[in-house]
C-alpha cells in the first residue's frame, strides 16, 4: 500500500532523473543537428569534387564521432531509473513503451554499428556516393532513433491510443497508429530535432568564430559558417513555427501548462501575449498556491488569443478557471474531477476486492465498467485526480515555467539574429574584421544548450503534478526504496556524467586547437 | 554460398582495417565507451539499480496484483 510515501524519495527520485535526462540531453541534439550539417559539407564536396569540402567533412565529422562516442548510451540509465525508482509507472505503461523502446533500440543498433562505422572508416574504401548516403543515413537515423523516444514521452503528456487493463493494472496498446501520431508526439518532435539542428548550427558558427579570431583556417571558417548559417536560418525560422503549433496542442492537452507558462492566472478574452516580465507575490493564495502577479512585463495585446484560437475576441482560460472551473468554457472544477478520480479507483479497487473474495458476478458487473464509454470518458481519465490532496495541486511551479519558457523563447530569436548577422557578414567578406560579432558567436555556443534544457524543464516541471497526464501523479510512481539509496547513485551520476562531460569538452578543444 | 562467405569476409575485413588504422583520438573515444559502458552495466545496473519488481515478485500476476494495491491506495504523504 502507498502509504507514507516520503516526499523526500519522491524529490531525490525526480532530482536524479532530471540530472540523467540534463546531462543525456548535453549530448544529443548536437548528434542531431551536427550530422545534417556533415552531410551537407560532403555533399558540396562530391558534387565540387573540391578537397577543402573533403577536409571540412572530415573536421566536423571528428567533433561528431567525440560528441557521439561521450553521449552514446547515457541515456540507457534513464531506463535503469524507471525499473528501479518508477517500477509503478513502468509496469503501468510497459506495453506503451515496449513498441517504441524496441524499434529505437533495433534503429540505434543498426545506425551505429553498420553507417557510423562506414562513415569514419569508409573514406577511400567504398565510393563517394555510398559513403555520401551513409552519412545522410546517420543523420537520418539519428532524427528517428529519437523520434521513438519522443513518441514514448509525449504518450505521458497526452495519453491516447490505448486501454486500461484493470486485470494486470497495465495499459495496453489500442493503436501503434495512434500513439505515433498523437499531435503531441508530431509537435514534439518537430520542434525537439529542429532545436537540435539550430544548436549544431550555432556550435559550428562558434567554433569558427574562433578560428577567425585567430586568423587561422580562415578559408574553412568562412565555408563552414556559410553551411551552419544557411541551416541555422532555416531550422530556426521552423523551431518558430513548431513552437507555435507545440504550444497550440499543448493549450489544447495540457491547458493547466499553457497557462502556468504564460503566467496567466485569470482567464480572459483578448489575452495579450507576455514577451517578457518579472513575476512577485499577489499575497493572495489559493490553498498553498501562492499567486503571483507581473512586477513588470512587455506584452502584445490580443496574440495569446489570437496564437491560441486564430481570434482576438477568443477567451483564453486561466490557472483559477483550471482550479475553480469555468461551466461556460465547458471546464470542470478540479474538486468535481477529484471525485470522479476517486470513484474510478474506487470501481478498481471493488473490482480487485471481489475478485479476490471470489465473488464472480460482482466482479464481472464492476469489469464491464472498464468497457463503458461513460466510465472511460467521464471517470476513468480522472484517474490520477483521486490521489490529489486539493484542487489547486493540479498547479505547476508557474514561475518556474514562465522563466524557462520566456528564456526559451527569447534565446530562440537571438538565434535567429545570430546566424543572419553570420550570413551577411561571411557573404560580404566581412565576417573576420567584425570581431564584437565574433567574439558573440564564440560565446554563444553555450546557449542553444541552455535553450535546448529549458524546452524540457519547461515540458516535465510544467506537467506537475503529473507523469502520466491526468492519470498518474508523480507521488504514485515511485517505487518503495530507500531515498538515501537514490541519494547515492543521485551523486555517482553526478561525479560519472561530469567526469564525461569534462573529457568531452576537454578532446574537443584539443582537437580544435590542434587542427 | 562461396559469395556469402566473401561477403562476410569483406565486412569482417573492413571492421578489423577501420579499427586497426585509427587514429588515437578513435581509440581514446572507444577506450571512453568502454570504461562507460562496464560502469554502467557492470557496476551501475548490477549493483544500484535491480528491477524493482522482478526483484520482489516471480510473477506477472504477483506484479500486477502489487501495482494495484499501490494505484488503489491513496498515498499519505509526509512532508
Amino acid at each position: 500500500m502507498i502509504e507514507n510515501i516520503d516526499l523526500n524519495l519522491v524529490d531525490w527520485s525526480r532530482a536524479q532523473f532530471a540530472l540523467t535526462a540534463i546531462y543525456h540531453w548535453l549530448f544529443v541534439p548536437l548528434t542531431l543537428g551536427l550530422s545534417f550539417i556533415i552531410a551537407m559539407m560532403e555533399t558540396i564536396y562530391v558534387r565540387t569534387g573540391n578537397e577543402e569540402w573533403k577536409s571540412i567533412t572530415k573536421f566536423w565529422m571528428k567533433l561528431f564521432g567525440i560528441n557521439f562516442a561521450i553521449g552514446v548510451s547515457t541515456g540507457i540509465i534513464l531506463e535503469f531509473e524507471f525499473g528501479t525508482n518508477w517500477s509503478n509507472y513502468s509496469w503501468f505503461v510497459g506495453d506503451i513503451f515496449g513498441a517504441p523502446l524496441a524499434i529505437e533500440g533495433i534503429f540505434a543498433f543498426f545506425l551505429e554499428s553498420t553507417f557510423i562505422a562506414v562513415m569514419f572508416f569508409g573514406w577511400n574504401k567504398v565510393s563517394k556516393k555510398f559513403h555520401l548516403v551513409s552519412t545522410w543515413l546517420v543523420a537520418f537515423g539519428a532524427s528517428l532513433s529519437a523520434l521513438w523516444i519522443l513518441v514514448a514521452n509525449s504518450w505521458m503528456e497526452n495519453p491516447v491510443g490505448m486501454v486500461f487493463n484493470p486485470d494486470t493494472a497495465r495499459n495496453e496498446m489500442r493503436s501503434f497508429w495512434e500513439v505515433l501520431f498523437n499531435p503531441v508526439a508530431v509537435d514534439k518532435f518537430l520542434h525537439t530535432i529542429t532545436s537540435g539542428f539550430v544548436l549544431a548550427s550555432i556550435f559550428v558558427i562558434g567554433i569558427s568564430s574562433w578560428y577567425l579570431l585567430k586568423k587561422r583556417d580562415l578559408e574553412f571558417a568562412r565555408k563552414s559558417v556559410v553551411v551552419a548559417a544557411v541551416f541555422g536560418i532555416l531550422s530556426s525560422l521552423f523551431l518558430v513555427y513548431t513552437g507555435d503549433t507545440s504550444a497550440r496542442t499543448i493549450a489544447k492537452v495540457q491547458p493547466v501548462k499553457f497557462a502556468a507558462f504564460e503566467a496567466l492566472y485569470e482567464g480572459t478574452g483578448n489575452a495579450g501575449l507576455v514577451a517578457a516580465g518579472v513575476l512577485k507575490k499577489s499575497g493572495e493564495s489559493i490553498g498553498d498556491l501562492d499567486v503571483r502577479e507581473f512586477a513588470v512585463r512587455i506584452e502584445i495585446p490580443g496574440l495569446l488569443s489570437v496564437m491560441t484560437d486564430g481570434d482576438r475576441d477568443s477567451y483564453v482560460p486561466g490557472i483559477k478557471d483550471y482550479i475553480n472551473g469555468n461551466a461556460e468554457m465547458g471546464i470542470l472544477p478540479a474538486a468535481e474531477k477529484i471525485e470522479r478520480g476517486k470513484l474510478a479507483r474506487d470501481v478498481l479497487f471493488e473490482y480487485k476486492a471481489a475478485k479476490e473474495a471470489g465473488n464472480t458476478e460482482t466482479a464481472a458487473s464492476l469489469r464491464a465498467r472498464f468497457d463503458e464509454a461513460d466510465f472511460q470518458e467521464n471517470y476513468f481519465r480522472y484517474f490520477g485526480y483521486a490521489f490529489l490532496n486539493a484542487p489547486e495541486d493540479i498547479v505547476p511551479n508557474v514561475p518556474i515555467a514562465f522563466y524557462s519558457f520566456h528564456i526559451m523563447v527569447i534565446l530562440g530569436f537571438f538565434f535567429i539574429a545570430l546566424c543572419v548577422l553570420a550570413l551577411y557578414f561571411v557573404i560580404n567578406g566581412r565576417l573576420e574584421r567584425q570581431r564584437w560579432f565574433l567574439r558573440i558567436a564564440l560565446w554563444s555556443i553555450p546557449l542553444p544548450y541552455i535553450a535546448s534544457e529549458l524546452g524540457w524543464v519547461v515540458a516535465e516541471m510544467g506537467r506537475q503534478p503529473w507523469i502520466i497526464q491526468d492519470l498518474m501523479p508523480v507521488s504514485v510512481a515511485v517505487s518503495h526504496i530507500s531515498a538515501g539509496s537514490v541519494q547515492v547513485t543521485f551523486w555517482l551520476f553526478a561525479t560519472l556524467f561530469t567526469a564525461l562531460l569534462i573529457a568531452e569538452v576537454s578532446i574537443m578543444v584539443r582537437q580544435i586547437k590542434n587542427k | 554460398m562461396k559469395t556469402l562467405f566473401s561477403g562476410i569476409n569483406s565486412i569482417f575485413r573492413f571492421y578489423y582495417d577501420g579499427f586497426r588504422t585509427m587514429p588515437p583520438w578513435g581509440r581514446k573515444m572507444w577506450l571512453i565507451i568502454l570504461v562507460k559502458l562496464f560502469i554502467m552495466f557492470a557496476v551501475l545496473k548490477l549493483l544500484f539499480f535491480p528491477d524493482y519488481l522482478g526483484s520482489r515478485f516471480k510473477t506477472d500476476e504477483e506484479k500486477s496484483n502489487h501495482v494495484l494495491e499501490q494505484i488503489t491506495t491513496k498515498p499519505d504523504i509526509n512532508d
